[in-house]
């Protein structure tokens, strides 16, 4: 059974390049389309929380070391 | 009194480093100044100081900017075209204000050029052989004796101005031998909070670069370091005069020219023609308040600047001399060193 | 923080609180942040040195708080030996792109390697000059399209793309040699174990580390940052293979 998991993208920190999105094993993740920020880039954000499973692919891949996973404590 | 000993010039350069309490030397082969390195590399095993024969002139002075920046008492030493291959390294040293010391023992060039002791390479050091605005003090020994004094001095105004300083002799100082009194060794207290040693927790990091991405930063550094070369210039003037006091003609001369200017001086006033020496022992910062003194003195007519180029240092000459009196010029250079006759007959030329 | 839930990965502190310059997917970022990583894991920022180079990660300096020089293009090998030679107990690293380790300071680079100088190289290839515009480096592709090589790497007039990590492996004082990526998050991770090993053998004086990164340039290879991940599995790594190409560490283990 995987873990629950959770992540804050920080929304300015995020360049939207998407390799967190593409290396999501359940699909979490997405580029928010309708919103960019102050750069005028689509930042990346958690769609599907109740997906994450906290295996910090996301993290690791992130370039810009603009997110941070949480755990669901057991 | 320190010890005595009879050096070559090469050696007695190295014996003051360590006495100095060099911490790290990286050169490459070179000749006439080989003997440094040799030297040291015999010394080694009795001291603490990093040695490296390094793979090119150009690693060589980036070793130095790697082991300055880290703190130490560092130097290295070439000749002609070698420090011309360290150029860069000298220009990115002085704009990240890294002390070290340079000794170019000159040979004649341009290119390959000889292994013969010249002067040719006055204008790169005192006019900046890399690029940017940037001086550096720049020592000339004429005997073996300051070839040690000198460089126990370049460590201490390295140190004291954030700042390269070069020893600019030539291969004849360099390979001669003569009797030398060696200063008493001095321990080495380095006090350079700017070094990147690492970081500690209670400060921020250190960054040592030369880059200035932004025009206005650039101008804020160099008005920084110009402030500091006016500083030098202000303090660090050194020049020696013999028999000026009543001369009618000053030669000058720097470096191995001078000695023989020396001679030329008394064997000259022995057939009654008044002269004077002028011997600039820093190059730069020129003496220049001193010749304006010089060539505003009634008695004196004419100057003559004897070099073992072709006239480089003149120019620095002229310019202080501003027009007032004529400035001539007696040089050899491509390796011939000039004797105190063929000075003498240049003279008598211009009377 | 979300109630019942505890952190498991955040932002290393040693990596400044500062947006890096680097264009969208760079894994010059990424390296960056793996490196800070390791230093904060070992606990090391206080005696960690590092050295720029000249090209896109030039300004490094500006996001890593470790103190660090920037040396003169193509020079960072010296540079890191005059550090490391001063102070022995410090881990010093080399951050250097293809250009500057490969081709300017190619000389350097080997001569550093074959004295098994005690530091860490980390050799930033995306086979491409980055910060000037897109032109050819030593690592080029063959065939491959760049600025000044508007029909593709020549070999015959421009030679074969170079095998960095091959070339230091022969030298007999290189301890370890890894080419990793992080084009996924799996290679991301062994990456990040490369770095954080090779500082390990610098404490124990081992020699030199020479970690390889096969590396992506989505505006000189003018693609998207997921583009780029394609280009660095479909024509990178059949080329510049990753793996470990020397670890005397595990030879002496086995």
């Amino acid at each position: 059974m995987p873990f629950k998991g959770y992540v804050e993208i920080s929304v300015e920190g995020c360049k939207g390049c998407g390799l967190c999105v593409i290396h999501c094993p359940t699909e979490c993740l997405a580029l928010n389309m309708s919103d960019t920020n102050s750069y005028s880039l689509h930042y990346a954000y958690l769609k599907e929380p109740d997906k994450c499973i906290a295996c910090q692919n996301c993290s690791i891949i992130c370039p810009d070391a603009a997110i941070t996973v949480y755990k669901k404590i057991a | 009194m320190g010890e005595i000993r009879l050096m070559k010039g090469n050696e007695a350069l190295g014996e003051a480093a360590i006495r100095a309490g060099l911490q790290g030397y990286f050169g490459y082969p070179i000749t006439p100044q080989s003997e440094v390195i040799e030297y040291l590399a015999k010394e080694e095993p009795k001291y603490d100081y990093v040695l490296i024969q390094a793979e090119s002139e150009v690693a060589a002075v980036n070793m130095m900017y790697g082991a300055g920046g880290a703190g130490g008492r560092i130097m290295t030493t070439t000749s002609s075209p070698g420090f011309s291959l360290m150029q860069e390294g000298v220009s990115y040293l002085v704009c990240t204000e890294i002390p070290c010391l340079f000794a170019n023992i000159v040979r004649g060039g341009p290119g390959l050029g000889t292994i013969q002791a010249s002067q040719g390479d006055y204008f790169q050091a005192t006019k900046g052989g890399g690029h940017g605005d940037y001086n550096m003090i720049v020592l000339a020994p004429n005997s073996v004796q300051e070839m040690a004094d000198h460089t126990f001095l370049g460590f201490e105004l390295a140190d004291k101005y954030r700042s390269p300083v070069l020893l600019l002799s030539d291969g004849s100082i360099g390979q001669m031998m003569e009797k030398v009194e060696l200063p008493d060794p001095k321990p080495y207290k380095p006090n350079k909070p700017w070094a990147t040693v690492g970081k500690p927790k209670n400060r921020e990091r250190n960054i040592l670069t030369s880059l200035y991405i932004l025009s206005d930063d650039m101008e804020k550094k160099n008005i920084h370091l110009q402030a500091k070369f006016e500083k030098m210039e202000k303090n660090e003037v050194r020049f020696e005069e013999y028999r000026t006091e009543d001369a009618e003609i000053i030669i000058t001369a720097f470096g191995l020219t001078s000695r023989i200017s020396k001679k030329a001086v008394d064997v000259g006033r022995e057939s009654g023609i008044k002269l004077g020496l002028f011997r600039p022992i820093t190059l730069w910062p020129f003496p220049k308040k001193r010749i304006e003194e010089l060539a505003s003195k009634k008695e004196v007519k004419f100057f003559i600047s004897v070099e073992m180029n072709a006239g480089q240092m003149k120019e620095d000459v002229m310019l202080n001399v501003y027009g007032k009196k004529p400035v001539y010029f007696f040089g050899r250079f491509g390796g011939i060193i000039p004797t105190p006759e063929e000075i003498l007959s240049a003279i008598k030329s211009h009377l | 923080m979300k109630e019942g839930y505890e952190l498991i990965y955040k932002r290393p502190k040693t990596l400044l609180d500062k947006r890096m310059h680097y264009c969208p997917g760079c894994f010059h970022s990424t390296m960056h942040k793996l490196l800070m990583e390791v230093v904060e894991e070992l606990d090391i920022q206080d005696r960690t040195v590092g050295i720029c180079p000249v090209g896109c990660s030039v300004f490094a300096y500006d996001y890593m708080d470790v103190d660090m020089q920037e040396a003169a293009h193509g020079r960072a090998a010296a540079v890191a030996t005059g550090i490391k030679r001063m102070l022995p107990d410090r881990i010093v690293f080399s951050y250097q792109g293809d250009g500057d380790l490969a081709a300017i300071g190619t000389a350097e680079t080997l001569h550093a390697c074959n004295r098994g100088e005690n530091f860490t190289f980390i050799f930033i290839n995306n086979g491409i000059y980055g910060m000037t515009g897109g032109q050819m480096a030593p690592t080029t592709l063959e065939n491959q399209k760049t600025s000044t090589s508007p029909y593709g790497r020549n070999s015959a007039t421009a030679g074969m793309p170079m095998k960095m990590a091959e070339i230091v492996a022969t030298f007999e004082k290189v301890y370890y040699v890894e080419r990793v990526s992080c084009n996924t998050p799996a290679n991301t991770r062994k990456a990040r174990k490369a770095i954080k090993k090779s500082f390990e053998y610098q404490m124990q004086s081992r020699g030199t580390s020479f970690i390889e990164v096969a590396s992506n340039c989505p505006s000189g290879w003018k693609c998207t940052p997921i583009e780029s991940l394609d280009w660095i599995k479909d024509q990178v790594l059949p080329y510049y293979p990753l793996g470990v190409l020397k670890d005397l560490g595990k030879e002496e283990v086995k």
